[in-house]
């Protein structure tokens, strides 16, 4: 399953980058794409886990950077 | 352009015009008179914290995550040395205008992003829906196929359809940009996102919200900056190592030396500690990393203006280093609609000629028929014309006037038994003869009918020329004499005719064996594997085409072939803008990092050296977006 997501506050195109590596990471997560310029994160991830991966794909994006929140 | 800026980047100006101010009363305090160390210290930390406490605190919060490498940490260790070390203008002042670096990038970054969106402002907010008699106003989304919709002028036109009363003039150039307006009435298609200017439309809708052009052009602008280029690419990779590369030399820089040189000198770790913060100060990539995506956001964006679509940033590298353009002919470089050329009358007036055909081929729905009705002006009095025969694949004899005509190719007058004889023209031949006796017939001369060639075709294949474009290049299926002719006119550097659409395919791949990136042009209809093959594949005429939308990587909405030559540009100025700051970032850094290792450089180029890359780089960037 693919869904985009908006990003409020992604304030730095490097914080971008980093999202993403981390995001990808997370077991289950086939491709994940986070836009600096569109302030979007475009998630592809198993249909069965893919609200557990959200979950645990906000979490390490908390991590990296604070101030950037998931609009759900 | 109006920009207001948001309540964030509000709060964040007035600190750093607090910090500014007290960071300059610091600064005459200090110059005028002496204070001892503690006091000069308090008085340089309160701009700072003033202006950074943010950031401490995001660095706080990182480094419990582990993340060592973040560049707010970074900056923290980088401006708390230069602290320990006694330079405290420099330490607050680097927290000063790394925040106005930070504060300038969410600027620029959001008034690019506004402005493309405005350029791409198509989307229509609602739709006039009859229902029941009665007009309601519902979101587009909420309008079916086959409803009746009304649109007043002066609003954008909400969903694709069909006029069904009323007549206007519609402004396409959101789509297009194409700024002469273009007349629509009864059974015209009208498409979404295009405005309506002069009268009431009532227009029966072929499509729903979500399948309407308006919908595709803009998933397909968002989406496109998911397509990286290579360079966009390299960067990431190049980011991903620069950081800890730079951090671990700053490291062993605060360290090493002063182990060698002397460690029992407190001037000597002084020294290579203020070395050590001006790299960290460099060690973010972040002038790279914004402003590679926001120089193609610009480039996509300002293309769209102009009517053309590219799918990706991948795209506009590949169609930056084109070399070879390959046309297909029909719909392309010509019109795709036949037209008469010429008439050859023999011993009738031409009027005469062209009167009596377009009676004979009145009823025929074929397009070559059709193009001699279209020439005779005038109505044709239907009561003139008696039995009509076609004789597939030849033309047709009918009764004109009580007399018996043949109207057709030469198998026709063969078959007639006229005396007829071929045309030194290139093109499409309709012979006419009037029918004597049993299988005789008099030859009153011919018909020459061609596919007109467009407008601008000759301007694009001159223009593609003058950009450096090699080869230019029409395949058809056409007969050899007309590819020949078609080629001469417009000047291409090489043609191939006859060709059966794998044929095509293959004369791509020859010349893709010659190397340089090719690109293919064709409407998007039943080219799909020629497209595919080619480096890069434009549709031309998109407006409305769902299949040419899909299937090609860069999309002309409307059918003019001088659009290649502007997207390529558009291309090539996107492609200098990205590598003018990559080499530009890369090289102020290496040499800030060479000049601070050998302590030539300050805290002060330092800055330079990350802010002010970052602020250069993006200025540059936003030059992408203005196209011409």
């Amino acid at each position: 399953m693919k869904k985009t997501f908006e990003l409020e506050d992604l304030d730095c195109a490097n914080c971008a980058r980093k999202m993403q590596e981390a995001v990808e990471k997370i077991e289950g997560v086939n491709s994940c794409s986070v836009n600096f310029m569109t302030q979007k994160m475009i998630l592809d991830a198993d249909d069965a886990k893919f609200d557990m991966i959200l979950k645990e794909a906000i979490k390490v994006m908390k991590k990296v950077e604070p101030d950037c929140t998931v609009v759900l | 352009m109006k920009f207001k800026l948001t309540r964030k980047q509000k709060k964040m100006l007035y600190r750093i015009i607090a910090a500014g101010i007290l960071l300059a009363a610091a600064a005459v305090i200090t110059h005028f008179t002496e204070l001892p160390w503690w006091a000069d210290l308090l008085i340089f930390v309160v701009p700072y914290v003033v202006s950074g406490y943010d950031v401490l605190k995001t660095a706080a919060i990182n480094l419990l995550h582990g993340q060592v490498f973040d560049e707010k940490f970074l900056m923290m260790v980088a401006t708390v040395g230069a602290f320990g070390a006694g330079e405290y203008p420099e330490a607050s002042a680097v927290m000063l205008f790394y925040q106005v670096g930070e504060l300038f990038q969410s600027i620029a970054v959001g008034r690019s992003r506004k402005s493309i969106s405005n350029l791409m402002d198509i989307r229509p907010d609602s739709a006039t829906v009859i229902r029941d008699g009665e007009e309601i106003t519902v979101s587009p989304d909420e309008v079916e196929v086959g409803e009746l919709i009304v649109i007043r002028p002066g609003e954008k036109i909400p969903l694709d359809g069909i006029v069904e009363d009323g007549t206007s003039s519609i402004n396409t150039a959101a789509l297009t940009g194409e700024s002469a307006p273009v007349d629509v009435a009864y059974s015209d298609n009208v498409i979404s996102g295009t405005v309506n200017l002069t009268g009431v439309l009532k227009v029966k809708t072929t499509s729903t919200f979500g399948e309407s052009t308006v919908s595709k052009i803009l998933e397909l602008v968002e989406n496109s900056s998911e397509k990286k280029a290579k360079v966009e690419n390299f960067i990431t990779k190049f980011a991903r190592w620069y950081t800890p590369c730079v951090v671990i030399a700053a490291l062993l820089l605060a360290v090493i030396p002063p182990v060698i040189l002397g460690i029992g000198s407190w001037d000597v770790w002084k020294t290579w500690l203020v070395r050590a913060c001006v790299f960290l100060v460099v060690s973010c990539p972040c002038a790279l990393v914004v402003s590679v995506p926001l120089s193609f956001f610009g480039g996509i964006g300002g293309a769209a203006k102009e009517g053309i679509l590219i799918k990706g940033a991948n795209y506009m590298e590949t169609l930056a280093a084109i070399d070879t353009v390959v046309f297909d002919k029909t719909g392309t470089l010509t019109k795709g609609i036949f037209a008469v050329d010429d008439i050859h009358p023999q011993q009738i007036e031409s009027a005469e000629l062209l009167d009596i055909a377009a009676a004979c081929e009145s009823f025929s729905s074929h397009p070559v028929a059709q193009s001699i009705v279209r020439a005779h002006a005038d109505h044709i009095d239907s009561t003139r014309i008696g039995e009509v025969q076609e004789i597939a694949g030849k033309g047709v004899e009918a009764v004109i006037d009580g007399a018996k005509y043949f109207c057709g190719n030469g198998q026709l007058m063969e078959l007639c038994g006229a005396d007829y004889h071929d045309c030194h023209l290139t093109g499409t031949i309709i012979h006419l003869a009037k029918q004597t006796g049993e299988g005789t017939a008099e030859y009153l001369g011919h018909i020459v009918i061609n596919d007109e060639i467009k407008e601008d075709s000759a301007a694009a294949v001159e223009r593609l020329k003058m950009i450096g474009i090699k080869r230019i290049v029409m395949l058809t299926g056409d007969k050899e004499k007309v590819a020949k002719s078609v080629a001469e006119k417009l000047g291409l550097t090489e043609y191939h005719a006859e060709l059966l659409p794998a044929d095509k395919v293959d004369q791509v791949e020859k010349l893709l064996a010659k190397g340089g990136k090719l690109a293919f042009t064709g409407d998007g209809i039943n080219d799909a594997p020629v497209l595919m093959r080619a480096d890069l594949g434009i549709a031309m005429g998109a407006m409305g085409s769902d299949a040419a939308i899909e299937s090609a990587d860069v999309v002309l909405m409307d059918d003019k072939p001088t659009g290649i030559a502007k997207a390529v540009l558009i291309a090539r100025k996107t492609m200098r803008i990205v590598k003018e700051n990559v080499f530009f970032a890369l090289f102020v850094k290496a040499v800030i990092l060479v000049l601070g290792a050998v302590g030539i450089a300050n805290m002060w180029l330092a800055v330079f050296g990350d802010v002010g890359v970052l602020i250069l780089a993006i200025l540059n960037a936003v030059r992408a977006m203005r196209v011409k």
